[in-house]
């Protein structure tokens, strides 16, 4: 992983530094709540509904061991011993003290993490790949260029009060698993036909009230140029995007304004006019960073191959761990291991104190001191010896975190909702756990397949619910909670935004609906189809028909 | 008079504000610096140089700067306007003032000026302040960070060169 330097240390030393004394003016009366505000944001620090919430960045979802015991540490001294993950593979505490903040981020700052940049109308906290470094088949390490994108985004003079957030993914395989195409920036590193890195560049996407997947504005910006190309981005954003309406201020809305070819000319003329040299990193740091991340020296173990395919073929249990939440590694004696945060009937995404310890023994322990957050809220070991994976398995099942329900019905994404969020208008956390109770027995699940089910408790979207294959958001009408759908979405390569389906219903009638839903697929599926792919061939309509078959016909 | 805080030789220091801003309507006073906003620019601007006098042009926060591009030279203060904190443009306006157009004169930022965002002005380029806060509350916001990781319109080296160097 990334290690600081004295120069990185230096920049969270000073911004602490900052905080504690905005806390102590404001503990103090000497500044207003109205002044606080937008400082506060600007550190991760929300006032919800019911305490302090403090938003952790993970810069692209990636922790050392010590990171991971050092948010543990905080769950239990100054939260209720417990973390959510969250779809920026960040880490919020809901129930934190505002005089216990300045503590909170010293005690962070210790191994290297921080809540710089989480919120306020910034550049967010970049996110990627969980499978970085692992995956084989990525062009690159997508974390270097996070981390490029890191330095340079934070404390960004020019672009610290943009319209609007802003949030950049990356990914450097075919296949995303960053939701690259539903960011402002979503970028997919490959090589050309002369082996040279480049990324294809995609702006414009986005969730919220007016959902857009992103548009492609450049298919091969040679590598090295990343920083002054996103910088000319974010300059014609920062000028020309709206002010006037916070609903209408994402870049999504400027570039679907302009037309992405009009919105394209215009980065490209401020690109080719700037100072290119001065902004894109020179081959040295590039080199220094690539360097830093450190090799994994993998070692090849066919005979730990052979043990793993016994256990598989012997353990039932373990061979349904491993159907599920255990991925192919770059390496033939290596495996990416899923940690579920998913456990059926607890809230998506949330982790204990001694959970996180335990995750982070074993990254220790068998994983190269390397754990990962995915932006569906679970951990990732991304590099277990295959030798290794059935003791992992072991120790994960006896924390509760193995279940083995990886991008099955049960692996939903929940935003907190309305038992935490000031904002929402329902509860996501309780209609999560509904639906995964009907997914409890795993060969059902099994049988189901792959159904990503995303659930946001208003239509700012945290929940991704217009990525989901099913998606689900709560709404308010006349004070009662009521949840619409939406069928076939997608937030992977084949991104799309889902279709309405019909009606909202009521609370209790969410997971049947989602029974019958997956009923309907069953029955209609060709061979192969994913739930997604049967939406996509045959539309919402034999589904709305499934749906609402009972409904009330007044 | 407004009081101003001007960035000069690395120091900031209380100033005295020897310029009037114009209202949009009515007559320039008869001698003095003035700044004029850009939208009456066409009245009155080639007139008050003419006269040999100290001019300004005050850009709002949506006027492009380009557009003072055949005065730029000519011009003694550039007034950018940040009508509320939050409002970021003016921080591209001056970053592009001096990187792309070459301005050296004064460059002021007018409006909703707080303290916290000294380090943003002065690292794109801004050395004069309308502002309420005393230099020392200012300069201690500027020089907060040691290091910078990236470029804009300052002098200070990113960290990527600081690393090269050490």
């Amino acid at each position: 992983m990334y290690s600081y330097d004295t120069i990185d240390a230096a920049m969270l030393a000073d911004r602490n530094a900052e905080f504690r004394d905005q806390v102590a003016r404001r503990l103090s009366g000497d500044m207003s709540e109205a002044q606080f505000k937008p400082l506060r944001l600007m550190n991760g620090l929300y006032l919800q509904l019911h305490s302090y919430m403090l938003r952790v960045a993970i810069p692209y979802g990636s922790l050392n061991p010590s990171q991971l015991r050092a948010l543990a540490h905080v769950a239990r001294r100054w939260d209720k011993g417990y973390g959510h993950f969250t779809t920026r593979q960040n880490l919020q505490f809901h129930w934190t003290r505002l005089s216990d903040a300045p503590d909170i981020l010293d005690h962070l700052a210790t191994v290297g993490l921080h809540a710089i940049q989480t919120s306020g109308n910034c550049i967010r906290n970049t996110t990627s790949d969980p499978f970085a470094g692992a995956a084989a088949d990525e062009a690159d390490d997508a974390r270097i260029w996070c981390e490029a994108i890191r330095q340079w985004s934070s404390f960004h003079p020019e672009f610290t009060y943009l319209p609007r957030k802003f949030k950049i993914a990356v990914t450097a395989s075919a296949t995303d698993r960053a939701a690259v195409r539903a960011h402002d920036i979503g970028l997919v590193l490959h090589r050309n036909d002369e082996g040279r890195l480049g990324f294809e560049v995609i702006v414009g996407g986005g969730l919220g009230r007016t959902p857009f997947i992103g548009k492609t504005i450049r298919d091969h910006l040679p590598a090295e140029h990343l920083l002054s190309y996103l910088t000319a981005i974010l300059r014609i954003y920062n000028l020309e995007g709206r002010r006037d309406n916070l609903y209408k201020a994402r870049i999504k809305i400027l570039v679907d304004s302009l037309g992405a070819a009009a919105f394209a000319e215009k980065v490209e003329a401020e690109w080719v006019a700037m100072d290119r040299a001065r902004i894109d990193l020179p081959d040295l740091e590039l080199a220094r960073i690539r360097a830093s991340f450190g090799l994994i020296a993998h070692k090849s173990d066919p005979g730990g191959r052979a043990a793993f395919e016994a256990d598989k073929a012997s353990d039932r249990a373990f061979s349904r761990f491993v159907r599920n939440n255990v991925s192919a590694h770059k390496h033939p004696d290596y495996a990416i291991v899923s940690v579920s945060l998913k456990t059926i009937g607890d809230t998506p995404g949330d982790a204990s104190a001694d959970q996180m310890d335990v995750v982070a023994d074993l990254g220790e322990a068998y994983g190269h001191g390397d754990i990962r957050v995915t932006h569906a809220q679970n951990l990732v070991l991304p590099h277990i010896s295959l030798r290794d994976v059935r003791a992992v398995y072991e120790k994960l099942s006896a924390a509760g975190l193995a279940t083995p329900n990886i991008d099955l019905a049960s692996d939903i994404i929940a935003c907190p909702g309305l038992d935490y969020c000031a904002l929402a208008n329902a509860r996501a956390i309780p209609i999560s756990q509904d639906i995964a109770r009907r997914f409890a027995d795993p060969d059902r699940a099994e049988q189901v397949g792959e159904l990503k089910i995303k659930i946001s408790g208003c239509i700012n979207a945290c929940g991704h619910h217009h990525l989901g294959h099913i998606g689900i958001l709560g709404v308010d009408k006349k004070g009662e909670e009521f949840f619409q759908f939406t069928l076939g979405g997608s937030g992977a390569e084949d991104a799309s935004v889902g279709q309405a389906l019909g009606p909202a219903v009521p609370a209790d009638k969410v997971a049947d609906t989602v029974d019958r839903l997956a009923a309907a697929y069953l029955d209609l599926r060709a061979p192969g189809e994913r739930f997604l792919d049967t939406v996509r061939r045959l539309g919402v309509a034999p589904f709305k028909a499934a749906a609402y078959a009972d409904a009330d016909p007044a | 008079m407004q009081m101003l805080i001007r960035l000069e030789a690395g120091r900031f220091v209380r100033a005295a504000d020897d310029f009037i801003t114009l209202a949009a309507e009515g007559d320039p006073p008869a001698d003095g610096g003035v700044i004029v906003p850009l939208a009456h620019w066409a009245e009155m601007g080639e007139r008050l140089l003419s006269e040999g006098r100290e001019v300004g042009v005050r850009l709002t926060s949506a006027d492009p700067v380009e557009a003072l591009l055949p005065v730029l030279e000519r011009l003694s203060v550039v007034a950018v306007e940040f009508p509320i904190f939050r409002d970021g443009r003016g921080y591209s306006a001056a970053v592009l003032l001096r990187t792309r157009l070459g301005y050296r004169g004064e460059l002021r930022a007018v409006g909703d000026v707080l303290v916290d965002q000294a380090w943003n002005l002065v690292r794109c380029g801004f050395d004069a302040f309308e502002t309420n806060a005393s230099p020392e509350q200012f300069a201690a916001s500027a020089h907060r960070f040691r290091h910078v990781y990236q470029a804009s319109a300052d002098d200070r080296p990113p960290a990527f060169v600081e690393r090269e160097t050490v």
